[in-house]
């Protein structure tokens, strides 16, 4: 009986082995899950583009969007028209990290394509960026009226982030 | 090869090292499978700055991984948590090697008794079996 | 045009493969046609395809020298300024060009079996060539598929993408062939073994006939995996040579278990015993390098080294992979009972101790195995994301592969069927003391130790001591009367071992050595400027231009001379921009060493403050030893080549006879 079961383990192995790697062939290996999500968003206290103060901290009570970009970034050039319509809804304030820029870099970048956003808090190390768990850029995060972060997307937004923001905002809607 | 974080001026040999030891077991984010402490991607160099920072802050080299595992989550740590759902992970080969080896033991001291009883009692059948395959055999080699 | 030629021999080649195995299975098992007609024409068959692929991949070679940019594969992998040894190494630099060289390898293996097998069994010869030819199938099937290297592109582009600058290495041009060699080599085993479990029956002869397929494979993989650490080594530039990386995981799982293999066969071979268990090594050899095909091509696994991804692919060679050793496991979960254990030997014994060494190696296999998919695990859980890396592997490894080196030390005095453990034990006992010494000497000299360290030397010193021993004893104490029948009267087999076994003793001891020893520091130097590093003088002399074939280059030159400040060599590292891509690459200046390497690699200019001249900043690494390393993983290899010259290989007029044991 036993001789029996050893025998026929090696199939087992094999058919438990080749589920395992048809399930990790279905999700991507580079998509890192945000450790911030259900959790209170990272204060962020920066100096902005126009030399004005920025404190997060002042947009609770609201649905917002902060949106990690760079000069430097090719992807952000694909997202941008995506974001100036968003913006332009105005349903929510679009805040834009400028991450790891140099400021004349970014002004001109906004200039020649449009500014999206209420305000441009400039993070020239990169920390709050850290502090979000930024690999990579673009990101965008929904943050909800009680300060939580609720999603973070990682790559140009598209229709599935917009599909995902849109239920937010109407459980946010519900809730008040 | 630049390093722009262990090349600044006055860091302690003690702290330099605790970095660079650090540093190969956080994992560099934007690469593909290589620790902070091998790449200079843009991130990479901020986490060992950051590192850096914390040590010579005096934090312990818990914290500084606590830290790093609250904003990138366990995938940034190449060492795994000796936690209870690692344990098949770090203890699986040893039982494994344990089991294999209990099993092995009895099972051959079990065969050794076997055969020798059986050594005293082989059959007919099995003798002619035999000689029928060798005859076989014997016949099919000589092409 | 050449390029659909290429792709006609394929076709023609997969048509030939198909026919004739599914028409030479269906027969044999009918037993409606000569045995030795089906194995003629299947030998032929063999070395058809094999000219047939042979064909399709010197198309596809033609195309990359000729720069036929209008083949899609050459405009994504090459470009006109490449050099050309690199414009043929780039015909395997994409998933694409590899997978037709690893058709190409296989069609290779299966002709050299056709080649070399005429002595055996008709039947059974015909059972090896089918499976083999099947395989062939599947992976031109696969090829033909979803991986055609000879697809266009149109309008054809007019210059190429260029092949990625990491590519760009002398070593690229063996390393793939030599692993692919190995890798593929064990479908030869593979195939041999399901012959056997196929016909319901082992005789004897049958690992004597596996046993060189199996060593050969063996050491076409040791020779691989070692080039691509070596190469890691000089290219990636920060001397690190190991990263317990997926896709060198990958490799390092057949190794293992092929390892386990050629000592199982040793036993299966001169014992008759552990039968089953041989034939589950085989199928299980060759399972694991189809695994590594998957893992790399897949992206299933970040990786440094996986090619570009796509999902279906993935998706098609799971299917393969599963079929095969399916099909594999299955017929012998159903056949394995005729094959029989085997004869029976006593718990302490030379095939207990080679038991034991499969065991150890198939512990550290599962070990290797858990820890490069278990983040796939957690994830199919429902876990967090989470990685397993190099602290894993190596708390993982050392306990289990250190024993297999006591093991070792002790293994060349035991016998066969069984042993008193005391005659094992004592020869060891000048050897433990030798090592002791050694251990103790290094602590001493170098005023730094590290358990891990008197650990490793030891049971390295261990090793080679009580294996040179032994061999010492064996000439010795012969009778012969000259020095070299004193030698060749033993056989190739056992030198082999020998040099094997002292082999990975100095491997272990490198690794043991550089691990503890090596030293690094960061320069900032300007022009005429020296630094002093352990045993080691470093002056900077500048920088200057050095452009190549492809690429523009700034070459620091630094002279390095020992303490005494006598002069021993220049090292030029340099930092490359290549002119297609526009990647940077840092290549390090070696100088090379039997007891340690001396690494510099360069950084970058800094910024001056006044009109000083300027400071380069540079990383210099001390590897003491890590030359053993690659000299330890060459004499296993070796050591498995000169198992192929023993005298039983022979094929010289009389062929050896046949020995039928009758187990008891």
């Amino acid at each position: 009986m036993k001789r029996k079961f050893l025998i026929v383990l090696p199939i087992l192995f094999l058919v438990a082995l080749a589920a395992l790697l048809a399930r990790g062939l279905q999700s991507d290996p580079r998509h890192l899950e945000s450790t911030r999500i259900g959790r209170p968003a990272p204060v962020i206290v920066l100096t902005t583009l126009d030399g004005q103060s920025f404190d997060s901290r002042t947009l609770t009570g609201q649905v917002w969007l902060l949106n990690v970009f760079a000069s430097w970034c090719s992807a952000c050039v694909i997202e941008h028209p995506a974001l100036l319509q968003l913006a332009s809804q105005q349903r929510m304030p679009l805040v834009g990290l400028a991450y790891k820029d140099k400021i004349d870099d970014t002004r001109g970048w906004l200039f020649e394509r449009g500014n999206p956003y209420s305000s441009v808090p400039v993070d020239l190390d990169g920390r709050i960026g850290i502090e979000y768990g930024v690999y990579g850029v673009p990101e965008t995060f929904v943050i909800d009226a009680a300060g939580i972060v609720r999603l973070r997307h990682a790559g140009p937004i598209d229709n599935k982030f917009l599909a995902q923001l849109e239920a937010i905002l109407a459980e946010q809607g519900e809730k008040k | 090869m630049n390093d722009p974080v262990s090349q600044q001026s006055g860091i302690m040999p003690e702290h330099h090292e605790r970095l660079r030891q650090l540093s190969t077991e956080l994992r560099c984010l934007v690469c593909q499978n290589q620790s902070i402490a091998e790449s200079n991607a843009g991130l990479a160099v901020d986490l060992r700055q950051q590192a850096l920072e914390q040590i010579q802050a005096g934090k312990s080299d818990a914290d500084i991984r606590s830290y790093m595992v609250e904003r990138y989550g366990e995938f940034i740590l190449y060492k795994p948590a000796y936690s209870a759902s690692n344990a098949v992970l770090w203890g699986g080969p040893f039982l494994l090697l344990a089991l294999v080896l209990v099993l092995l033991v009895r099972g051959l001291r079990r065969r050794n008794r076997a055969v020798a009883t059986e050594a005293l009692t082989a059959d007919a059948g099995d003798v002619l079996r035999r000689a029928k395959l060798e005859e076989r055999y014997r016949r099919e080699s000589h092409d | 045009m050449i390029a659909e030629l290429g792709q006609l021999s394929l076709a023609l080649a997969l048509a030939i493969a198909l026919l004739t195995s599914v028409f030479s299975f269906w027969h044999i098992r009918r037993e409606t046609l000569g045995s030795h007609y089906l194995s003629r024409a299947l030998g032929g068959s063999a070395l058809l395809t094999f000219l047939l692929t042979g064909v399709a991949y010197a198309a596809l070679v033609f195309s990359f020298i000729s720069s036929d940019f209008s083949v899609r594969n050459v405009a994504e992998n090459s470009n006109s300024a490449l050099p050309i040894a690199y414009r043929f190494a780039a015909s395997w630099g994409s998933h694409e060009g590899s997978l037709l060289l690893w058709v190409l390898m296989l069609a290779g293996w299966t002709a050299a079996v056709a080649l070399l097998s005429g002595r055996l069994a008709a039947g059974f010869r015909v059972r090896v060539l089918s499976t083999l030819l099947l395989l062939q199938v599947a992976f031109l099937l696969l090829l033909l598929a979803s991986s055609n290297p000879f697809l266009r592109i149109l309008p054809a582009v007019l210059e190429g993408r260029d092949l990625n600058p990491l590519l760009q290495d002398p070593v690229m041009v063996i390393h793939p062939p030599m692993l692919y060699m190995g890798y593929v080599g064990f479908a030869v085993s593979f195939a041999f073994a399901l012959a056997a479990l196929l016909e319901g029956r082992l005789d004897p002869t049958w690992a004597r006939w596996s046993r060189p397929w199996a060593n050969a494979a063996w050491s076409f993989l040791t020779v691989g995996i070692l080039l691509g650490s070596w190469w890691a080594y000089t290219e990636l530039g920060w001397g690190g040579w190991w990263f317990w990386d997926p896709v060198e995981n990958a490799s390092f799982l057949p190794w293992l278990a092929g390892t386990a293999l050629i000592h199982s066969l040793a036993v299966t071979d001169k014992r008759d015993a552990l039968k089953s268990w041989t034939v589950l090594l085989s199928l299980v050899a060759f399972a694991l390098s189809l695994l590594g095909t998957f893992l790399v091509r897949s992206g299933v696994l970040t990786s440094v080294h996986a090619f570009a991804t796509d999902p279906t692919r993935g998706i098609l060679i799971l299917s393969l992979l599963t079929a095969v050793v399916g099909v594999a496991f299955v017929l012998y979960a159903w056949r394995t009972r005729e094959v029989g254990l085997g004869g029976s030997f006593s718990l302490v014994s030379r095939e207990s101790m080679l038991l034991s060494n499969n065991v150890l190696l198939v512990c550290s296999l599962a070990a290797v195995l858990l820890g490069t998919l278990y983040p796939l695990i957690v994830e199919a859980f429902g876990g967090e994301k989470m990685s397993v890396g190099p602290p894993y592997f190596e708390a993982v490894m050392a306990p289990l592969l250190l024993p297999a080196a006591w093991l070792m030390a002790a293994a060349p005095w035991s016998t066969w069927k069984t042993t008193r453990a005391q005659s094992m034990l004592r020869p060891l006992v000048w050897p433990l003391l030798v090592s002791i010494a050694v251990a103790a000497g290094f602590v001493v000299l170098r005023g730094k130790g590290s358990v891990m360290m008197v650990l490793g030397l030891m049971s390295a010193t261990l090793l080679a001591t009580a294996t040179l021993a032994h061999a010492t004893g064996r000439v010795r104490l012969s009778a012969q009367r000259s020095l070299w029948a004193r030698f060749s009267v033993h056989g190739m087999s056992y030198w082999a071992m020998i040099t094997a076994h002292v082999g990975i003793a100095v491997f272990i001891a490198g690794v043991t050595l550089v691990n503890t020893y090596e030293v690094e520091k960061d320069l900032v130097m300007r022009v005429g400027q020296t630094e002093v590093i352990e045993g080691w003088q470093v002056r900077f002399d500048g920088v200057r231009l050095a452009p190549g074939a492809n690429y523009d280059a700034v070459q620091a030159v630094f002279q390095l001379a020992d303490s005494s400040g006598k002069f021993i060599t220049n090292l030029t590292p340099e930092k490359r921009r290549y002119l297609a891509g526009g990647q940077t690459m840092t290549e390090a200046a070696i100088r090379y060493g039997w007891f340690g390497d001396v690494y510099l690699s360069l950084g970058e200019p800094m910024e001056s403050s006044d009109d000083a001249p300027q400071a380069w900043s540079a990383r210099i690494y001390l590897k003491p030893f890590i030359g053993w390393i690659w000299l330890g993983c060459s004499m296993m290899a070796l050591g498995g080549a000169m198992t192929l010259f023993d005298r039983r290989y022979r094929v010289r007029g009389k062929a050896p006879a046949a020995p039928i044991v009758v187990t008891a």
